[in-house]
């Protein structure tokens, strides 16, 4: 179904944070997926040019930080022409329910993609009642 | 403004701005296929040459397609999301589908020295400007 789809352009979205940054530079909102299996959670942010050592996932309370970060010395020496978009780190933050075992949250980044696997709680976990 | 060190995030700011400037630049045309206006695209000069970056995040390397024919490039392909099996989905924000895009620059390249990069969901197309089209200096007799 999606394959024959023409794929549409999203605007980035700039992010409105709680508390300002001390710097002028701005953020933006990555697009993100949330779906929940039988056992875990799957958080998918597109976090496009975003490497390994600039992503930081912090879990403060109930509250989920990303936070990914842009190498723009990349731009150096590179004066624009013609622009569709900009660019900037990317940040994102959610409350997650108390359900989250918060000691095997995993991370996985891939072509821009960053997979965030929140495995449920034991006490979660759906149990089967047997019938005596 | 008094600046006591070079400051990385200003740098990043004036990046920024200088993007925004540019936003109602018509110097990339349209090409005459593929009209599709996925991956928006930014466009630098570098030196001589140019560079044309694009975020396309969730691609594989072999889901792209890039033609490049005398000024015109065209980049194609198809990206896929896949959901595990028995997932109740609560946001759904990134999108799937094909695309086809295709441009044409008005500088003359060298289609034969096109290098293509991509990483982290970026991708880079160096277009070295061909030879006989870059500017010459002229000496006054």
């Amino acid at each position: 179904m999606a394959k024959s789809q023409e794929l549409a352009v999203q605007q980035k979205k700039e992010l409105a944070p709680k508390e300002e940054k001390t710097v002028p530079a701005r953020y933006f909102v990555p697009s993100t997926d949330i779906y929940e299996t039988e056992t875990a959670l799957t958080v998918i942010m597109e976090v496009p040019g975003v490497e390994k050592k600039d992503v930081s996932v912090q879990l403060e309370g109930d509250v989920l930080r990303v936070e990914g970060r842009i190498d723009f010395s990349k731009y150096e020496g590179m004066e624009p022409v013609y622009a569709e978009y900009n660019v900037g780190h990317y940040a994102r933050a959610f409350t997650l329910s108390s359900k989250i075992d918060r000691d095997s949250i995993s991370a996985e980044l891939d072509d821009g993609v960053l997979t965030l696997t929140l495995k449920k709680s034991k006490e979660a976990l759906p149990r089967r009642i047997a019938i005596r | 403004m008094a600046m006591l060190l070079p400051d990385p995030f200003d740098a990043l700011a004036s990046l920024q701005q200088a993007l925004d400037a540019f936003r109602a630049s018509d110097w990339l045309e349209a090409g005459p296929s593929g009209a599709g206006a996925y991956p928006p695209l930014n466009v630098f000069r570098k030196g001589d040459d140019y560079v044309i970056i694009a975020e396309v995040p969730g691609l594989k390397k072999s889901d792209l397609d890039i033609q490049v024919k005398d000024r015109t490039i065209r980049i194609a392909g198809t990206k896929s999301i896949d959901y595990a099996e028995n997932a109740g989905l609560h946001r759904r924000e990134r999108l799937a589908g094909r695309f086809d895009r295709a441009v044409s620059i008005p500088i003359e390249i060298d289609a034969d020295k096109v290098k293509a990069e991509y990483r982290d969901g970026i991708l880079a197309l160096y277009l070295p400007r061909a030879e006989h089209d870059k500017p010459r200096s002229i000496k006054i007799a």
